[in-house]
């Protein structure tokens, strides 16, 4: 059992990092982007824009938090 | 070869080197301070645990449908990326020490010098835990990169010759020189793999959400370029308003 929750954590910390805000709101950015491409829309252009946006508050958070 | 090949087998030479590079520092380290029997052994068993890895993975990825494996592939290495690209931003803008190679190996060294001596089987346990715990941390990084790349671009080869290309010549100046490769321009390389991974992260999830690229693979380099002159322009704003921050 703390062989598993370690290994848990190792890919938590692997993948999510320090800031899991940012998976969350790319989570929501990709769930956007296939919500409009389903309705026919154009949708290439979101997730550029929403990562710009999101690697930006990332960033202020991180120096808030330092 | 086309734009998103050579951009692959280019995003795996870089991504992997800077991996490597660190592994180095830590074989190094346990080779000099706790012996090279100890360091290599570690060395072999964690390259091993890392095959194993590959060959467990690997085919399994190649089944999963093209569309689902870049949603999945593409959101990881976007979150993975911006986890890069955000460090190395702070880094380039100050606001986080540069990644030092000398004094990472200083460090390693004066702990390895300084813990105490258990032998197993021969080898010396720090030395062998410390060089199996880096290489296999390291490594598992490459893995990553070269399985989801490879696996999202339709060639896993393409991804793994990348990567091979940076090992060797990694482990051969490294055999060369025996110390650190502190010359190696590693801040920026790091920058550069945030910005394609980045880059790719965008790439594949767009188009696994069912969306389609204007100018389709070509797109890749309208993406590397947002990315990157965003990422530029968040360095200088930052590092402005750092310096007007500081009190003269």
């Amino acid at each position: 059992m703390k062989w598993l929750a370690a290994f848990g954590r190792f890919w938590w910390d692997f993948v999510i990092g320090d800031d899991w805000l940012v998976a969350v709101l790319v989570a929501v950015a990709i769930g956007a982007t296939a919500a409009l491409a389903a309705a026919g829309v154009a949708a290439w252009w979101l997730l550029p824009l929403a990562v710009l946006l999101v690697l930006w508050l990332s960033l202020r958070r991180a120096i808030r938090s330092a | 070869m086309s734009t998103g090949n050579a951009f692959l087998v280019l995003s795996a030479f870089l991504a992997s080197g800077v991996e490597f590079v660190e592994a180095l520092t830590i074989v190094l380290a346990a080779g000099l301070a706790r012996g090279w029997r100890s360091s290599l052994t570690g060395l072999g068993v964690a390259t091993l645990v890392l095959a194993v890895v590959v060959v467990a993975l690997g085919p399994a990825l190649t089944v999963i449908p093209l569309q689902g494996l870049r949603l999945v592939v593409g959101a990881l290495l976007l979150v993975f990326g911006l986890q890069w690209l955000r460090k190395a931003i702070l880094r380039a803008s100050g606001y986080k020490e540069l990644h030092d190679e000398d004094a990472i190996f200083a460090r390693e060294l004066a702990e390895a010098q300084g813990a105490a001596h258990r032998e197993r089987a021969g080898v010396d346990w720090y030395g062998f835990t410390l060089s199996f715990k880096g290489v296999l941390l390291e490594g598992l990084e490459v893995v990553f990169i070269v399985l989801t790349f490879g696996s999202a671009q339709g060639s896993i080869p393409l991804a793994a010759a990348g990567a091979a290309a940076a090992l060797v010549l990694v482990a051969g100046v490294g055999v060369a020189v025996r110390a650190p490769l502190a010359r190696v321009p590693e801040n920026s390389m790091k920058f550069a793999v945030g910005v394609m991974l980045t880059t790719f992260g965008i790439f594949w999830s767009v188009e696994g959400a069912g969306a389609d690229w204007p100018g389709s693979d070509a797109a890749l380099l309208g993406v590397l370029g947002f990315v990157a002159l965003s990422s530029f322009a968040f360095v200088r704003l930052l590092r402005r308003e750092r310096l007007e921050a500081v009190p003269a």
